[in-house]
């Protein structure tokens, strides 16, 4: 796609197609999404950027009656092909929710978690790697001195960094974000903007969002999604200040309807 | 400068942008200090090459208004400022405006440097620049000010615009002296005048330079009023 300069394509949607119990919800997508960069998904409630963003890690199948068609590419292979493994792909896909999630552990075993499940078992690499996980979720400075507590004692915006620490800490190259500030206060929202702004030097992000500002705050690229199709997708310096279709301009000047 | 906290933000990356377009801000004023010594200097040693590069760098100073407008406006649109962040970047589109102007004037000053003068007339253009010292000081201090986001200077700036509305005044008188005494050296006095009124026009604009900076620091509107009720203003 022509809008993505000076980057390479990390994941790519291939005409791609959701039926979710027999209902349409992406309708034929094709979407590159830039490495090292922060996309940003955008438009109203069921245009279907989550399933979007669930169909770049094979998450819609958890779903029942989920049909997918198309390709989607994770550096150049189709994730849909036969014989993927998908705790694998999700490994090199890691995904966050909105609702802050973390295991009813302590916080340290939260991110030890998936660690120990890749069989990393030494203590002292388990320390170093939580603690590098903690320290990239910039969390590491509130939580040094309560690892051992239990991580639902922490506050939502520091639970939500701590879920993003876990998923960072089994190294995915991908990082998918559903709404990962919705549920937190204004300061907490503006230290996990920071920190997306942080680890886009080391995955490639990619972000659910129903706040327009924040998608124009912490991302590089911006897609603008209605009723299932990619309406327009550009540098978000473009989109928020001189979109090309009338649709993106009613829809981020809150004239949509 | 950073007692007012302009790096103090969450976003490292907002911090880094509302620094960037200081620093524009800062660049392009430090050419246009730079284009008025050289309008100044090119008539005092009738000197028509610099002249012609100062008409040239106008050019340069639309560029930059042109790029920093476009930096607030994404500022704007991406960073949504609120309060103090916000009181900068309005200052900042209106200074910008008026720097450019300040840049038009500048270029049209030059302009009167590639004219040639006999020995008379030359005793005209000494009291040019003795008002363009003055006028090319107060844009010196006004960008100070900025810099430093400083009231006390910018008020200083403020009040030195009367003074320079008053030498304005003289040099009008002496010019229309000359004109009557010599209808014929008419067309080249009315570039002279040309010149003091641009000067005239920066100082006026250096005046809206240091009312945007109390805008910002103090958060109060204090265009259209006199000095006097200025500095109280500023004081209460």
């Amino acid at each position: 796609m022509a809008v993505i300069r000076n980057a390479t394509v990390k994941m790519s949607a291939q005409n791609l197609s959701v039926r979710l119990a027999g209902k349409a919800v992406l309708d034929n997508i094709s979407l590159d999404i830039p490495a090292n960069k922060v996309t940003a998904l955008i438009g109203p409630s069921g245009c279907g950027k989550s399933s979007l963003l669930r169909s770049f890690n094979r998450m819609n199948e958890l779903l029942e009656e989920a049909v997918t068609q198309g390709q989607v590419l994770l550096d150049g292979q189709d994730i849909y092909r036969p014989g993927v493994d998908l705790a694998e792909l999700r490994r090199r896909v890691g995904i966050v929710f909105q609702k802050p999630n973390p295991f009813p552990l302590s916080v340290y075993e939260n991110v030890a978690f998936g660690l120990r499940l890749q069989g990393v078992n030494r203590a002292r690499q388990l320390d170093e790697m939580v603690a590098e996980a903690l320290e990239k979720a910039a969390l590491w400075q509130e939580v040094k001195n309560r690892l051992h507590d239990n991580a639902l004692t922490l506050s939502g915006g520091q639970q939500q960094r701590l879920v993003i620490a876990r998923a960072i800490a089994i190294e995915p190259e991908v990082l998918l974000l559903d709404e990962p500030a919705s549920a937190l206060d204004p300061i907490s929202t503006l230290k996990i903007e920071e920190l997306i702004y942080e680890l886009k030097q080391h995955y490639t992000i990619v972000i659910v969002t129903h706040n327009m500002q924040q998608a124009a705050r912490v991302s590089d690229y911006t897609a603008f999604m209605n009723l299932g199709q990619v309406v327009e997708f550009d540098a978000t310096n473009k989109i928020f200040t001189d979109p090309n279709e009338p649709q993106t301009e009613d829809y981020i000047t809150g004239r949509f309807g | 400068m950073d007692k007012l906290n302009l790096s103090k933000h969450i976003s490292s990356q907002f911090n880094e942008e509302l620094e960037q377009i200081r620093n524009h801000v800062m660049s392009m004023g430090g050419l246009i200090e730079r284009q008025l010594y050289d309008a100044l200097a090119a008539i005092a040693n009738s000197d028509s090459e610099l002249a012609q590069r100062v008409i040239e760098n106008d050019l340069k100073v639309n560029d930059w208004e042109l790029q920093i407008d476009k930096e607030c406006t994404r500022m704007i649109a991406k960073r949504q400022p609120a309060a103090s962040d916000l009181r900068l970047i309005m200052a900042i589109l209106k200074s910008i405006a008026d720097l450019e102007r300040i840049g038009d004037e500048t270029r049209r000053i030059a302009k009167v440097a590639l004219e040639s003068f006999n020995s008379d007339q030359q005793d005209l253009l000494v009291n040019l620049d003795n008002l363009g010292r003055h006028v090319a000081q107060m844009l010196h201090d006004v960008l100070d000010a900025f810099a430093r986001m400083d009231v006390e200077a910018a008020l200083t700036v403020h009040k030195e615009d009367k003074k320079v509305d008053r030498e304005y005044e003289a040099i009008t008188r002496q010019l229309m002296t000359y004109m009557i005494e010599d209808p014929r050296s008419i067309p080249k006095i009315m570039n002279v005048l040309w010149s003091a009124r641009s000067l005239e026009r920066i100082g006026d604009r250096c005046k809206n330079l240091s009312e945007y900076i109390i805008f910002f620091v103090k958060g109060k509107v204090v265009r259209h009023s006199t000095h006097e009720k200025l500095e109280q203003e500023v004081r209460s």
